[in-house]
């Protein structure tokens, strides 16, 4: 996998994506910004989400067993994958033993994470998803740029191709109206017909077995709700305390993602009902690399995330890489801390360099992750658990020798202080230099040096 | 039934998660329930602030008193073109709207069926004024989730009383949510072409709420 600055600077060519990504994350942001200035105890609310979430993941052992009981109890089956691979094994199988060689899927950044639909499709299982974005991005056979618009680096003009030709109506417009109309046709039919639903949750609740999916277009509902089979696949991270925890995130969650006082549909169930929706139901709890995250003190509070979007939006790097320069699930800043510690370290080496640090993520984030330290710890991991690049080592211990002692730091001062003098032109050193340092001033100018250093200058006066 | 399947997999990972937090866990108790303060509100909800924050979303919130709502209600699904609706078994006969074809769910009908009538009639449980939201639980006047999912007019009746100020009382007064729960404000949408904003994706396209005082 490339590097992100390699995987960046494809991504910065493509101007088309530039300007999608731009044009939403601009417009999100003021979205954003409207919903959450009408709460006049937003920052209360934050703090509250905060405490939620770090409360459930340092007693995460006891509230999942706590939920695992609660579904039991309300007639739902649970179960539990250490990776990708149980996961799958354990669909597969939950799919094959309901009858199935389909399914319709609900928009879960977990399945795609555990690269379920594939998985699936080898063992002659078709999954077919039914988020609009999720299956403009299936049907083209690319990868999803965004955790909410996945499919925000396409245009209208893309998409009616795409739609034109596996719809079969070349006579399709263009306008988002029409594009929707074509897809809710479509999607109809498979809600109808197929017995068996895969769904992601938002949360579930320890107290009451309760799991909650966040949704705007409704195939949430469809999928929960119309299937004889209903799986749902969480990562542990995602548990809540308590019912009366879900007031504090539903109200977090919708301003945070999409600057909605409310989203339009939001769906709680328990097991099962008689009588009302599947009447089979089983809650798939994925570690896959969580339990290694919650390990690290330093970088634990990543498992916070409710999934808003919020910091993606408002991040510079962002908005000008897209989210496939980060090869991650998880792109942004969120995904920058979270990829490389859900994945390993080696997974995603790049990943934590890919910021400014300018902090604006930890700003909106709804339940406060300090996402640039985080950044930082994680940057400390990388160096000391895969040691420096050999130049910075060098560099590095060359500096400390000269720190070390003051006649040698006064003479690499006067001698740094001359090649400055010479490498600048009216006073800034904008040139391109070689070696790490020109890496560094290739975007960065340095004011020319003084002729003469203040102790120099005092010693003289 | 608890999966004991991969019972390895549950060990191993309840394992890893008390060695990883053994340590900043401390020995301060973790609130298990909701807790008093979260008991069953009585707040009273602003219905002119309901009816604000649903003509936001494009919902219309119209007012009947109890002898018009069967008036009310064919007059709107008449405006709609809905001449074949499904109503939950328990649905009240005062609200029984002449005009129209109107079909209990009991027996169930099939999706197939219930995809095929043009719209339905329900209560709700409760609604929220600060966010324009109704929450059907599958109770009184409700009927199951499918009946306000599937046809594609849903109407809903709902009283003054219904309403409560915010989400946090809401769910307080659900608690513990032992039916399904569906919150649902406004149509469904979708923003995922060009961030523009299209209305009626799956899910009703057209919800109508009549408000009884």
């Amino acid at each position: 996998m490339s590097s992100f600055p390699d995987a960046a600077r494809t991504s910065l060519d493509d101007a088309q994506m530039r300007a999608n990504v731009r044009r939403a994350t601009t417009a999100i942001r003021a979205r954003r910004g409207a919903a959450v200035a009408e709460l006049p105890d937003w920052e209360e609310l934050r703090d509250a989400g905060a405490q939620i979430r770090a409360e459930a993941l340092l007693n995460l052992d006891r509230h999942l067993e706590r939920l695992e009981t609660a579904v039991a109890a309300a007639g739902g089956s649970v179960h539990w994958a250490r990776d990708a691979e149980e996961a799958n094994a354990l669909i597969a199988r939950l799919v094959r033993e309901a009858g199935s060689r389909e399914v319709i899927k609900v928009k879960s950044m977990t399945t795609d994470e555990i690269g379920l639909n594939e998985a699936l499709a080898a063992q002659g299982i078709t999954a077919h998803e039914t988020d609009l974005a999720e299956m403009i991005v299936q049907l083209a056979g690319d990868r999803p740029s965004h955790i909410l618009v996945p499919a925000i680096h396409q245009n209208r003009e893309q998409i009616r191709t795409l739609f034109a030709e596996r719809f079969g109506e070349p006579a399709l417009e263009s306008d988002p109206g029409a594009l929707t109309a074509a897809a809710r046709s479509h999607l109809r039919e498979r809600f109808l017909s197929v017995g068996v639903g895969v769904s992601g949750a938002n949360f579930a609740v320890a107290e009451t077995g309760t799991v909650c999916v966040v949704e705007s277009e409704g195939n949430g509902r469809m999928c929960t709700t119309l299937p004889e089979t209903l799986i749902t696949v969480m990562g542990i991270e995602k548990v809540l305390p308590r019912f009366a925890d879900l007031a504090v995130m539903l109200a977090l969650l919708p301003r945070s993602a999409t600057g909605e006082r409310m989203n339009p549909y939001t769906s709680l169930w328990s097991g099962v009902t008689p009588g009302d929706g599947p009447q089979r139901f089983h809650l798939v709890l994925l570690d896959n690399g969580r339990t290694d995250t919650l390990a690290d003190p330093g970088g634990r509070d990543a498992l916070r995330c409710i999934r808003c979007s919020a910091c993606l939006n408002v991040c510079p790097v962002y908005e000008r890489t897209g989210g496939h320069a980060y090869g991650s699930i998880y792109p942004g800043p969120i995904g920058a801390i979270l990829a490389p510690q859900l994945a390993g370290l080696d997974a995603h080496t790049s990943l934590p360099w890919a910021s400014s640090l300018c902090g604006a993520c930890y700003e909106v984030c709804p339940v406060k992750i300090d996402i640039p330290s985080v950044l930082v710890h994680l940057r400390a991991r990388v160096i000391s658990e895969r040691g420096a690049p050999p130049g910075e080592r060098l560099a590095m211990a060359a500096l400390a020798r000269i720190f070390a002692s003051r006649r040698r730091y006064e003479a690499a001062q006067r001698s740094a202080r001359l090649a400055g003098r010479l490498a600048a032109r009216n006073d800034v050193i904008e040139r391109r230099l070689p070696g790490p340092l020109g890496q560094w001033l290739r975007f960065r100018d340095l004011p020319a040096p003084p002729e003469q250093s203040f102790r120099e200058w005092w010693r003289a006066r | 039934m608890v999966a004991r399947t991969l019972s390895g997999a549950r060990a191993e990972i309840l394992a890893q998660i008390q060695a990883a937090t053994a340590e900043d866990r401390g020995d301060r108790p973790t609130r298990l329930d909701s807790g008093p303060e979260s008991q069953s509100s009585d707040a009273i909800g602003d219905p002119g602030l309901f009816a604000t924050r649903c003509a936001d979303y494009g919902t219309p919130v119209l007012q009947a008193s109890r002898d018009e709502i069967s008036a009310l209600v064919s007059t709107r699904f008449a405006l709609r073109g809905a001449r074949r609706i499904v109503v939950p078994a328990d649905l009240p006969a005062p609200w029984r709207p002449p005009g129209v074809e109107v079909i209990a769910d009991e027996p169930p009908l099939t999706h197939a069926e219930l995809a095929s009538v043009d719209g339905a009639l329900s209560g709700c449980a409760l609604a929220i004024a600060a966010t324009g939201t109704i929450v059907l639980d599958g109770g009184q006047r409700q009927g199951r989730r499918a009946l306000s999912l599937l046809p594609d007019v849903l109407v809903c009746v709902l009283r003054a009383g219904q309403i409560v100020p915010d989400l946090a009382d809401a769910i307080s007064r659900l608690a513990p949510a032992s039916r399904p729960l569906t919150l649902i404000s406004g149509p469904s949408a979708t923003s995922d072409i060009e961030l523009q904003r299209v209305e009626g994706v799956h899910g009703p396209r057209v919800l109508d709420l009549i408000l009884v005082d």
